[in-house]
């Protein structure tokens, strides 16, 4: 079980001191499906700091974390996608051994051809989820992100922490 | 982190107008984050579906985390048994 104690004592005194609650939500924003689940476009967003053999790599030498973000394509092929995650507060080999661990795009596709969701969008979005300092997440990356998911008529979004 | 950053990514589309539904391995920060709906899970950090190559698992933490897609009580913290 993930709790702050099975974290390293140096992760865990970070996370002691920081200040989550400054980013605490409010107000919780709350969207009703108009559609049944089998008629829902999905796409998947990780923080998993995955990108795909063509892509640049994040870039771990940023100190408050890289806000930026790749959009892996929906015809991927996930044996190809590369993590370099920086953070060592987690064990990188489950993810190195199987993606969709934390970007469960094949499972995604099995539920699309069992028509349990709609379909899946042509892309999704990949974070390093590394970051201490999110303002430029939030006011460059997250209005560039939510523009594409709207642009593509997107209806849910499944995101996954790594 | 990383369950900051899924919290604050989720809450800005949803504010967007598209629902939303995470995975969270912190209960903790995901309680004081609040996005709208997380399922949280006793997994490691790094295993947020559960095990590598374990196609059942996984597909079982994704239909509990989609069901909260028709909750509409948020913020939604549920925890996957």
């Amino acid at each position: 079980m993930a709790t702050y104690n099975d974290l390293s004592l140096h992760v865990r005194l970070f996370m002691k001191g920081y200040p989550f609650s400054r980013y605490a939500v409010d107000p919780v924003p709350c969207v009703r499906l108009v559609k049944p689940l089998n008629a829902l476009r999905v796409a998947l967003v990780t923080t998993a700091g995955l990108r795909t053999p063509e892509q640049n790599d994040f870039d771990s030498s940023i100190k408050m974390g890289d806000t930026s973000f790749r959009e892996i394509p929906n015809t991927i092929e996930t044996n190809t996608l590369i993590e370099s995650h920086r953070s060592y507060a987690f064990d990188h080999r489950g993810i190195q051994s199987d993606v969709n661990l934390a970007f469960p795009l094949d499972r995604f596709r099995e539920l699309e051809s069992k028509r349990i969701i709609g379909e899946l969008n042509h892309r999704h979005i990949s974070f390093m989820g590394s970051i201490v300092g999110p303002r430029k997440l939030i006011e460059k990356s997250l209005p560039q992100v939510t523009r594409i998911l709207r642009e593509d008529n997107v209806d849910a979004v499944f995101l996954t922490p790594v | 982190m990383c369950v900051q950053t899924v919290g604050l990514v989720q809450a800005a589309i949803e504010r967007e107008g598209i629902a939303t539904v995470s995975i969270s391995l912190l209960r903790e920060i995901t309680a004081v984050i609040k996005p709208p709906r997380a399922l949280f899970v006793s997994f490691p950090m790094g295993y947020p579906l559960g095990e590598p190559n374990n196609s059942e698992l996984q597909q079982r933490v994704i239909a509990a985390a989609l069901a909260l897609l028709e909750r509409y009580d948020v913020p939604v913290l549920e925890e996957y048994n």
